[in-house]
C-alpha cells in the first residue's frame, strides 16, 4: 500500500524533473512521466478503489494534494518555459520600424480656410452668426446702401471689376460689406454677425496685394451698441488671433460706411501694423436698409485674412498664399 | 499732401521744443496718417552762399565742356571755381558751397586741384542741396533775388522738416496748409490763426469792366468769382520764398501768375484759374459741353468731350475742363498782361465726372471733388489777386460774382448723444468745446437739442454722428474705454456650412491638400476643355486684368488643373488636390437694374429684384489626382490613382454627408467619356467623378490617367434628422452567389437586383470577385449576401431559398447565369 513518504518521494522526484525540463517538449515528458495515467502517483490514485473505505479516504486526500502539487509545478514551470519561447520567438520577428509607413501624400486644408475657420469659431463662441453672400453681387449691395454712391472719391479708391451688361449692375464684390447689408434687409435687430468671404479688386498681384483676396467682416446692430463695444471686441479678437500680449489701437479715419471711423492696428511682434477698418455704422446705411436708427446703433470692422496671415505666420509673399503650390498648405497641415 | 513745418507753423503756434514725430504723432491722433516725415536740408553744412556770376573762362581740352567760374560772393576778393554746368551766364546768381562746406550724402567741399585750376568750391544744382530732383544744370536764383554772399541756407530755407500727409476723401480742407495747421493746433492743443482772417476783399476796388460770368448750369457751380487784373508784368519773377514753398509742397514754379494761383490753392485749398483775359470772347460762362465736342487742355492733349462735361467757356468756345485742367488757348503766357482769375464752387461730383471720363486727376479736381469751402472763392480770389497786385504789378479793374456760396445746415445734436454712440462719459461742455475747435458754431440749449453749425469748410458734417467723430477723434479714440457688447446667443455654423467645413477637412485626411485658385478663366481653355451648352455660359468682366482671363469660371477643374501643372513644375509627382468656392453660370436672362434710393429702405419688389438680378452661384468642390496613390517604396511598387479613387473620394463626400446615392456612367467634359460616373440622388446628378479626358490630360501636360472629381454642394439635400435603426443581434447568414453576365452589364445593376430579389431579410451585398478571362464577352461576378433576421436564427433552408430568389432576381434583370460550383 501506498504510503505518505512514498508519495513525497514522488513528487519529490516530480519537482526534480519538472525543474530539469529545459523546453516545453521536456516538461512535456516530465508531466507525463510524474502525473500521467502511467505515473506512480496516477497508479496509486487508480489503486484506491480496492481500498477500505478509511483509508481510502484518508490516503484519497493525500494523494489529491500530492496530485495537485505536481500540477502546480508543471503549470509554474510552463508558464516560465512559454514565456521564454514567446521572448525569442517574437525577437526572431523584429522589425525595422522606421522603415516610411504611410505610402500617401499628407493632406491640408489651405491655411486661408482655416483661419475662416478659426474666426468663425471664435466669433461663435462669441454669439455670432456666420452670414454669407454672392461673390458676383449687386453693385447697389456693394456700393449705394454703403453710402458710396455713384462718383463718390470712395468708389475711386477701390479698382473694381465690373461685369458684361453694364446695365445689370454687377461687380465683383469689392468687400464682403454688401453681405452686411444682405443681413440687415432679411433680419431684424439684434444683429451679431461676421461675414468671411472671397473679395476682389483690381490690383495687380505682388508680394503684397493681390486681386483675389479674402476679408473677414464683423457687424453689431443692437440697442446701445457703443464705441466701447467696438474696441472690445476687437481687442479680444486681437488676443485670439495675435496672442494674449497683443494690443490694438484705433486712428481716427474715414469709410463711407460708417461714423466716426477709425484704423485698427495691432501691435504685435514689436511693432505697429495696420490690420483693418472699423467704426459705427453710418446711420446712412442704417437708413438704406430700414433700421430704425432712433432706437438702434451698430459697428462694423474688416480685416484682410491675406493680411493677417502674413503677419501671423511670417510669410513675406503673397504669391505663395495664391498660387496653389501644396507645400505651402501642408506646412500647415489642418491648423492643430 | 506735403506740408512744410515752416509753413505750419504760420499758422499753427507749434512750440520750438515739439520733435517732427511728436507732430506726426499728433497728426495720426487726430485721424490724418503721416505717410513720411522728410528732415530736408538735415545733412547740410554750411557755409553756403549767394554767388554773383563775375566771369566765365570756356576750358575746352577736357573730354567735357568746363566753365572757370569768378564769383562774387561778398568778399573782398573774387572766388574761383571749376563748374561742369553750362545753364547760367555772366550777372546771374548762383549757389555756391564754400570750402568746409558739407552737402547731403556727407559730400565735403574743399580747396582742390581740377582740370588744372584750383577750385575754391562748387557751384550747386537744386539736387545737391536737398531742394528737388531737379540736375540739369546748377540752380540760378531769379535776379535781384538775393545779395552776393547772403547765407543760402536761410534765404532758400533749405532746413525745413515736410510732413506728407494721406488725407481721407471726406477732409478736402485737410488739402491745404490752412486745414492742416488747424487739425495739428487742435492735436497738440496750441493756438491757431486762420489764414482768411488776414485777407481783407475790400482793398479789391473796381476801376472798369471785367470779365463778366455766368452760371448756365446751377447744378454745376454754387458760386464763382472772376476778378480781372490789368497791368501785370509778365516778367516779374516768383519770389524765392513762395517758389520754395511751392516746390516743398511737390509742385513746380511755371511762371509768377501760375505760381500765385498754386500758392494759394496750398495755402487756402481753393484752386483758381488765372486766364489770359486777351483771349476771352466776352463774358464767361460754367456750362454743360452739350455740343462742345473738343478741347485741347495745358498739356497739349486734344480731348473729345461727352455731353454732360462741365466746362468754363467763353462767347465762343470751351476754354477750360472746369475744376480739372484749363485750356491751351487762353492760358497766361509769357506775354500775359491782363488776367482774369476764376475761383469757384464746383459741384463735386461733377468736377468727379471730369476727372474720372478723362482720366486726369489734377490739384485743383483733387480738392474739387471733395469739396472746397464755400466761402473761399471770394477770399483766395483776393488774396491771389492780392498777390498779383504787389508781386506783378498788376491793378485790380474789376469782381464779377455768380451765384452765392451754400452751406451745410446746421444740425441738432443731443450732447449726450456723444457719450451714447462712443460709450465714453463725455461731458456736455467738453462737447461743446471740442466742436468749437474744429470750428463748429455751438449754441447750447439747457435740456433740449442744441443747434450746431459746421465750418464752412466742413461740408462732410452732415449728422449727429459726424459730429460725435468730431469729438472722439479731438478727445482721442484712446480715451474710449474697451467693453465687450451683450451676449446674444449664436445660432452656430448652418448646416450647409458645417458640411462644407466638415467636406473639406474630410478631404484632407484623405490625402488631398487645400489650394484657391483664381476664379478667372480664357475661353480658350473653356473650348479646349469641351464644356457645352450651359456649362459654356459664363460672365466678362468688363475690365479684366488680363484679356487673357476675362471671363469668370464655370467649373473648377481648370483651375485645379493649372496649379496641377504648376506643382509638377515644380517637382512634384505624385499629390491630390481640391478646392471649394463657387462658379459662375450665365443662364438666367440679366434685367437692367435701376439701383433704388438709399434715403429709405427699398421696398420689397425693388429688393426682390436686386436679388433675383444677382446670378445664382452654386459652391463646388472638386479635386484632381495626379500620378501615384500610393508611393513606390520598400513594399513595392506604387499604385496609380485610377477612376475608382475619384469615385471613392466623391462617395466618401456623400457619404459623409449621409445621403444616399446611385451610379451611373456619364460622358461628360472634361471627362473621359468611358470613364466617368455621375452621382445621381433623388434624380439629380449632383457629382461627376473619373479619369480625365486624354486629350485634356496632354492639353495640360499632365501625367497619363489623371483624374477628378466635382461635387455640387450647393445641391445637396438638406440634412435631415437621422432615423435610428434597429440594431440586429441574432446572428448572420453569408452566402456567396456566382453569376455570369454579359460584360457591358454594370456590375451595380447585378447588385440592385440581388437587392431586389434577396428580400427584407438581406443586410448587405458585397461584390467580393470579379473575374473577366472566362470568355465569350461574359464576367462572372461574386458576391456575398449577409442575411438576418431581427428575431431568431436564420435556418439554412430559409437562407438558401433567400439567395434563390436573389439569383433569380438578378437573371431576369441582366440575364445572369448563377455560377454553380
Amino acid at each position: 500500500m501506498t504510503s505518505e513518504s512514498d508519495l513525497s518521494a514522488w513528487v519529490k522526484e516530480a519537482k526534480l524533473a519538472i525543474t530539469a525540463a529545459s523546453d516545453l517538449e521536456a516538461l512535456k515528458l516530465a508531466r507525463l512521466a510524474h502525473s500521467g495515467d502511467k505515473s506512480p502517483i496516477s497508479l496509486a490514485s487508480r489503486a484506491l478503489g480496492t481500498m477500505a473505505p478509511d483509508d481510502r479516504a484518508s490516503l484519497g486526500k493525500i494523494i489529491g494534494e500530492a496530485k495537485n502539487q505536481v500540477a502546480a509545478l508543471v503549470a509554474e514551470r510552463a508558464s516560465l518555459l512559454e514565456a521564454e519561447r514567446d521572448a525569442r520567438v517574437l525577437l526572431e520577428e523584429i522589425v525595422d520600424i522606421t522603415l516610411p509607413a504611410s505610402r500617401s501624400t499628407r493632406g491640408a486644408l489651405h491655411p486661408i480656410t482655416i483661419l475662416k475657420n478659426e474666426i468663425s469659431d471664435f466669433f461663435i463662441a462669441q454669439g455670432y452668426g456666420v452670414a454669407e453672400g454672392p461673390e458676383l453681387e449687386a453693385e447697389w449691395l456693394n456700393f449705394d446702401a454703403l453710402n458710396i454712391p455713384a462718383d463718390h472719391p470712395a468708389r475711386t479708391m477701390q479698382d473694381t471689376f465690373f461685369v458684361e451688361p453694364l446695365d445689370a449692375r454687377l461687380v465683383l464684390r469689392t468687400h464682403t460689406s454688401p453681405v452686411q447689408i444682405r443681413t440687415m434687409l432679411e433680419q431684424d435687430p439684434p444683429i451679431y454677425v461676421i461675414c468671411p468671404g472671397r473679395t476682389f479688386r483690381a490690383d495687380e498681384l505682388d508680394a503684397t496685394h493681390t486681386p483675389v483676396f479674402h476679408q473677414v467682416e464683423g457687424l453689431v446692430v443692437d440697442k446701445g451698441i457703443t464705441m466701447a463695444h467696438l474696441k472690445g471686441t476687437l481687442d479680444l479678437f486681437a488676443r485670439k488671433m495675435f496672442g494674449d500680449e497683443a494690443i490694438t489701437r484705433l486712428r481716427p479715419s474715414f469709410f463711407p460706411f460708417t461714423e466716426p471711423s477709425a484704423e485698427v492696428d495691432v501691435f504685435f511682434n514689436g511693432r505697429w501694423i495696420e490690420w483693418g477698418g472699423c467704426g459705427m455704422v453710418n446711420p446712412k446705411v442704417l437708413t438704406a436698409c430700414g433700421v430704425d436708427t432712433e432706437t438702434y446703433s451698430g459697428f462694423a470692422f474688416g480685416m484682410g485674412l491675406e493680411r493677417t496671415l502674413m503677419v501671423r505666420h511670417g510669410i513675406s509673399d503673397m504669391h505663395d498664399i495664391v498660387e496653389g503650390d501644396i507645400r505651402f498648405s501642408q506646412t500647415f497641415g489642418v491648423g492643430l | 499732401m506735403r506740408a512744410p513745418l515752416s509753413w505750419l507753423r504760420e499758422f499753427a503756434a507749434i512750440p520750438e521744443d515739439v520733435t517732427a514725430e511728436q507732430i506726426g504723432d499728433a497728426f495720426v491722433r487726430v485721424g490724418f496718417e503721416v505717410e513720411e516725415i522728410e528732415h530736408q536740408g538735415s545733412e547740410i553744412v554750411g557755409p553756403l552762399v549767394v554767388g554773383k556770376v563775375l566771369s566765365i573762362e570756356e576750358i575746352t581740352e577736357f573730354k567735357k565742356p568746363i566753365r572757370w567760374v569768378g564769383l562774387d560772393c561778398g568778399e573782398s576778393d573774387s572766388r574761383f571755381v571749376v563748374c561742369g554746368a553750362s545753364n547760367f551766364a555772366v550777372g546771374d546768381l548762383v549757389v555756391v558751397a564754400l570750402p568746409g562746406a558739407s552737402l547731403p550724402g556727407g559730400f565735403a567741399i574743399a580747396q582742390r586741384e581740377t582740370y588744372g585750376k584750383t577750385s575754391n568750391g562748387m557751384i550747386c544744382s537744386s539736387r545737391e542741396i536737398g531742394l528737388s530732383q531737379e540736375h540739369d544744370g546748377i540752380l540760378v536764383l531769379p535776379a535781384g533775388s538775393a545779395s552776393s554772399g547772403a547765407d543760402a541756407i536761410s534765404l532758400l530755407e533749405v532746413k525745413d522738416i515736410v510732413f506728407d500727409i494721406a488725407v481721407n476723401p471726406d477732409r478736402g480742407y485737410a488739402l491745404s496748409l490752412r486745414g492742416l495747421a488747424r487739425e495739428i493746433a487742435a492735436s497738440l492743443d496750441v493756438e491757431y490763426q486762420d489764414p482768411v482772417d488776414s485777407v481783407d476783399p475790400k482793398l479789391l476796388v473796381s476801376a472798369g469792366n471785367g470779365i463778366s460770368i455766368s452760371i448756365d448750369d446751377p447744378t454745376a457751380a454754387s458760386v464763382i468769382y472772376i476778378r480781372t487784373l490789368d497791368g501785370f508784368n509778365p516778367l516779374a519773377n516768383t519770389p524765392l520764398w513762395m517758389l520754395r514753398r511751392i516746390e516743398k509742397c511737390g509742385m513746380r514754379s511755371i511762371s509768377l501768375a501760375v505760381d500765385v494761383t498754386n500758392y494759394v490753392m496750398l495755402e487756402l485749398g481753393q484752386p483758381l484759374h488765372a486766364f489770359d483775359r486777351e483771349k476771352i470772347e466776352g463774358g464767361l460762362h460754367i456750362r454743360r459741353a452739350g455740343n462742345t465736342k473738343t478741347l485741347t487742355t495745358l498739356d497739349g492733349q486734344e480731348r473729345s468731350l461727352s455731353e454732360n462735361d462741365l466746362l468754363v467757356a467763353d462767347d465762343k468756345s470751351a476754354l477750360a475742363l472746369a475744376g480739372t485742367m484749363g485750356g491751351a488757348t487762353s492760358e497766361v503766357t509769357a506775354g500775359t498782361t491782363s488776367i482774369a482769375l476764376e475761383a469757384a464752387r464746383f459741384d463735386p461730383q461733377s468736377i468727379a465726372k471730369n476727372s474720372r471720363t478723362h482720366r486726369l486727376s489734377s490739384e485743383a479736381s483733387r480738392r474739387l471733388e471733395r469739396g472746397v469751402d464755400p466761402s473761399l472763392a471770394e477770399i483766395a480770389s483776393a488774396r491771389a489777386s492780392l498777390l498779383l497786385m504787389e508781386l506783378g504789378g498788376a491793378t485790380h479793374v474789376d469782381t464779377q460774382v455768380a451765384g452765392k456760396p451754400v452751406f451745410s445746415p446746421s444740425i441738432a445734436l443731443d450732447p449726450y448723444f456723444v457719450s451714447a454712440l462712443t460709450g465714453a462719459h463725455i461731458s456736455p461742455e467738453v462737447v461743446a468745446e471740442k466742436l468749437r475747435v474744429v470750428g463748429c458754431e455751438v449754441e447750447e440749449v439747457e435740456g433740449n437739442l442744441w443747434k450746431v453749425d459746421p465750418p464752412t469748410w466742413r461740408s462732410d458734417l452732415y449728422g449727429p454722428a459726424d459730429l460725435v467723430e468730431e469729438v472722439a477723434r479731438m478727445i482721442g479714440y484712446d480715451a474710449i474705454p474697451s467693453l465687450l457688447p451683450p451676449h446674444p446667443v449664436s445660432p452656430g455654423l448652418t448646416d450647409v456650412q458645417q458640411r462644407r467645413r466638415v467636406v473639406a477637412s474630410l478631404l484632407a485626411d484623405r490625402g488631398l491638400v487645400e489650394i484657391q485658385t483664381y476664379p478667372f478663366i480664357a475661353q480658350s481653355t473653356i473650348d479646349s476643355m469641351g464644356y457645352v451648352g450651359d456649362r459654356a455660359k459664363t460672365f466678362k468682366i468688363a475690365n479684366p486684368m488680363s484679356e487673357d482671363f476675362p471671363l469668370l469660371r464655370q467649373h473648377l477643374i481648370p483651375g485645379l488643373l493649372e496649379a496641377a501643372q504648376r506643382n509638377i513644375s515644380r517637382g512634384a509627382k505624385n499629390f491630390g488636390l481640391f478646392e471649394m468656392g463657387s462658379v459662375f453660370r450665365n443662364t438666367q436672362k440679366l434685367e437692367t437694374i435701376e439701383n433704388p434710393s438709399t434715403l429709405e429702405r427699398p421696398s420689397h419688389e425693388e429688393i426682390e429684384k436686386l436679388y433675383e438680378g444677382v446670378p445664382d452661384q452654386p459652391i463646388h468642390v472638386g479635386g484632381v489626382l495626379i500620378g501615384l496613390a500610393d508611393k513606390e517604396d520598400w513594399r513595392g511598387k506604387g499604385r496609380s490613382f485610377d477612376w475608382t479613387d475619384a469615385i471613392a473620394h466623391a462617395e466618401a463626400i456623400l457619404s459623409t454627408c449621409n445621403i444616399e446615392w446611385t451610379l451611373s456612367r456619364s460622358d461628360f467634359a472634361p471627362w473621359h467619356p468611358g470613364r466617368c460616373a455621375e452621382l445621381i440622388v433623388d434624380g439629380v446628378v449632383l457629382a461627376h467623378a473619373g479619369e480625365l479626358h486624354p486629350r485634356v490630360v496632354a492639353q495640360f501636360g499632365l501625367p497619363e490617367r489623371a483624374c477628378a472629381f466635382v461635387v455640387n454642394m450647393s445641391a445637396l439635400p438638406s440634412r435631415e434628422i437621422v432615423r435610428a435603426c434597429v440594431i440586429g443581434t441574432m446572428p448572420v447568414a453569408l452566402q456567396d452567389i456566382a453569376l455570369i453576365v454579359d460584360a457591358h452589364i454594370p456590375a451595380g445593376q447585378v447588385e440592385e437586383a440581388l437587392r431586389a430579389g434577396a428580400g427584407p431579410l438581406l443586410e448587405s451585398v458585397q461584390l467580393f470577385d470579379r473575374y473577366d478571362q472566362i470568355g465569350d464577352g461574359k464576367v462572372s461576378l461574386a458576391f456575398t449576401l449577409t442575411f438576418r433576421a431581427p428575431d431568431r436564427t436564420l435556418t439554412s433552408a430559409e437562407v438558401s431559398q433567400m439567395r434563390e430568389a436573389a439569383g433569380n432576381a438578378a437573371a431576369q434583370a441582366t440575364g445572369a447565369v448563377v455560377r454553380t460550383a
